[in-house]
């Protein structure tokens, strides 16, 4: 997941996403607009965002940590029981060769990872060290292991329920397993679920998943060549994105999705260089990060500081609880659903557990934080709001001056990663919201050109406009998502359980087993 | 004993030439069974976006429908047509190992493939589908110019 704003990166986004002058100089029908948006969607966003009482720890935050360990332990620590098996079942090693051409499990990870890896796997990290301090990792750490569990209930449930029409084709995610899965039950209310979560995935893939991309990638591409209308950008994304979604361009996806997993590798791979130039530093990081997680080193916030980085930013970059990755893989023709469960699991340990913890480790080594040589701990900035850093950089630019400060032309690397991640999460969004749109009116031709021509022209006004509050609101909706599925999970995840008990005693029995390849 | 002839076919004017060297080889054997392997270059290791993931299925079979009725079929039924006892198969994967698979499964006791037409940089670095079966195969394998 890419959001950032309304998550600590208040800052940086609102550095990228305003722009003071323009606004001062026209302060007209658009800043109108915006403001009327504004006052009309304010009431939902702050309820979304809404702190716990007496703390600054947003109720959505904890509603997905609660549901990550009411899982973990319902299905007694699946993410480890099974951790080795979901290896085995995207290697293949369980796949029958019949089913050869199949979506493997190794491609539905694959195409599910491409949607959540991105700009909160770089960003996100450096606002959550950079306000949490180091020990922020640990909570980040946690919450990523704990959200596996989320990530196993949502996709074992999203390929169970989902429908298979007579031409071959698949439609899976929440509204499905809500609807379905409620009447199998004889629980009301599934139908009502459905179409709340289709809504919030609509608003979510058009703001969060398209406008908010678009204008991250154009902040980037104008780092790179200075300063330009961001409508240009717009356009030629647009462009891109209908040729692909509309015009059955598959040659752009195919090659998208090939960089942005090297993107992704590349990234780790250097991080891991920097991680090993430094091998003297590692005992001390971490050091700092369980220091950091217990006692909050002088941070911001103290420990409790420290928690609340960490635990939003596992929770807003993996998407675990949300219902996104549900949509993605519910594709694999499979038959034992929970098999998708076990490898979409994976999913939060690579993007949080791995990629997360990578960056933090290497903003901490290349000492990007500045520490008091006569307390040990770590020095606020002047506003006393985050850690004092080398040239003052946080977000993205943080992350880029860690790896700068190692190789010179990584940041340049970065840009275009960036760029590409941005561009594969607008495919996959475009995905997620059009199946929740053929949810509400039903799948045909027409009414899905409506809604892929709807997502293109968002995408020229996400990298065109001044759109704080639309975005505010995208990302409300997004996790607002988390509100409807997670409810509903909590009601079907004795199915889940009942399919985990089942294929674990055919596994031990050697009923289930691996195919000679 | 009947003996199983697999000849893997990849839809070009070489595989007309495995046909014409399996059913002089048949014929040549006596009592001998042909098996008509046809092999969709797949993995599934590849990345896919989600929309193309949703009509795998479908686009899987249109593939093997297409392949069947373009070129197993009719070399199937050209050989039935001159007295063979024949029969075809279709499926996804790595050709080299898919057809050494199928064959191992099948009981073959060869394989007749034509020369690879694999071309260029992906022949170079990789080596062409044929090397591949004649470098793993567990059974004899005859190319044919």
């Amino acid at each position: 997941m890419k959001s950032l704003s309304k998550l600590g990166l208040a800052g940086t986004a609102a550095a990228l996403l305003a722009n003071p002058v323009a606004a001062q100089e026209a302060p007209g029908l658009d800043e109108k607009i915006n403001q009327a948006f504004a006052d009309l969607t304010g009431p939902f966003v702050s309820f979304i965002f809404a702190p716990l009482p007496g703390t600054s720890f947003p109720w959505i935050v904890m509603w997905l940590v609660i549901a990550a360990s009411v899982f973990t332990l319902y299905f007694a620590f699946v993410q480890m029981r099974f951790f080795s098996h979901a290896i085995s079942l995207v290697k293949g090693d369980y796949s029958d060769p019949n089913d050869a051409g199949e979506v493997s499990h190794f491609q539905a990870l694959a195409t599910a990872l491409s949607g959540t890896v991105g700009l909160g796997n770089i960003a996100g990290v450096a606002v959550a060290v950079g306000i949490g301090g180091p020990g922020a990792t640990f909570w980040m750490i946690l919450a990523g292991l704990l959200g596996m569990a989320s990530k196993f209930t949502e996709c074992t449930l999203g390929v169970k329920y989902r429908n298979e029409y007579e031409d071959g084709t698949v439609s899976g995610g929440p509204m499905y397993y809500m609807s379905k899965g409620f009447s199998e039950l004889g629980l009301p209310g599934g139908k009502i679920l459905a179409v709340l979560f289709s809504i919030f995935c609509i608003l979510g893939a058009l703001g969060g998943g398209n406008m908010f991309q678009a204008n991250q990638a154009h902040q980037q591409i104008a780092g790179i060549v200075g300063d330009f209308p961001g409508w240009i950008t717009g356009l030629v994304f647009a462009v891109v994105v209908f040729m692909v979604i509309v015009g059955g361009l598959k040659s752009i996806a195919r090659v998208t999705e090939k960089v942005v997993p090297f993107m992704g590798i590349l990234y780790v791979l250097a991080a891991l260089v920097i991680i090993i130039m430094n091998a003297d530093m590692i005992g001390w990081a971490f050091g700092q990060i369980f220091a950091g997680a217990f006692t909050g080193l002088g941070v911001a916030g103290g420990m409790v500081g420290a928690l609340i980085q960490g635990f939003k930013r596992a929770a807003f970059s993996n998407e675990a609880g949300v219902g996104s990755a549900a949509i993605a893989h519910s594709a694999v023709r499979t038959k034992e659903p929970i098999t998708e469960g076990f490898v979409s699991l994976l999913e939060p340990f690579i993007d949080t557990v791995v990629i997360c913890t990578m960056t933090a480790l290497v903003i901490i080594i290349t000492q990007q934080l500045i520490i008091d040589p006569d307390t040990g701990n770590y020095m606020l900035n002047e506003a006393g709001s985050a850690i004092a850093t080398v040239d003052g950089n946080s977000g993205v630019s943080l992350t880029s001056a860690a790896f700068g400060s190692a190789f010179s032309w990584f940041p340049y690397v970065l840009a275009i990663a960036v760029i590409l991640f941005a561009f594969s999460t607008m495919i996959s969004w475009s995905y997620y919201g059009l199946k929740a749109w053929t949810y509400l009116f039903g799948e045909g031709h027409t009414k899905e050109l409506v809604f892929k021509i709807i997502f293109c022209i968002f995408v020229v006004i996400g990298a065109a406009a001044n759109l704080g509050p639309v975005i505010d609101f995208s990302d409300a909706a997004i996790f607002a998502m988390a509100v409807v599925n997670v409810f509903a999970l909590y009601f079907l995840m004795k199915v889940v359980r009942q399919e985990l008990a089942s294929y674990s005693e055919r596994l031990k029995s050697g009923e289930i087993r691996k195919f000679g390849h | 004993m009947t003996t199983k002839i697999v000849i893997g076919l990849d839809g070009t004017a070489t595989g007309e030439r495995a046909i014409a060297f399996a059913k002089d080889l048949a014929e040549r054997i006596g009592t001998c069974e042909l098996l008509v392997a046809y092999v969709i270059e797949w993995s599934p290791y590849t990345f896919q976006t989600p929309e193309e993931n949703a009509a795998r299925h479908k686009r899987r079979e249109e593939e093997i429908e297409l392949a069947t009725t373009r070129v197993v079929s009719p070399a199937v039924d050209a050989l039935k047509a001159a007295g063979f006892n024949a029969t075809g198969i279709v499926r996804h994967g790595d050709v080299a190992e898919t057809l050494n698979s199928v064959t191992v499964e099948n009981g073959g006791a060869q394989i007749v493939v034509g020369r690879s037409s694999a071309d260029g940089l992906k022949k170079r670095i990789f080596g062409s589908a044929t090397q591949n079966l004649v470098m793993h195969a567990d059974v004899p394998v005859t190319v044919v110019n």
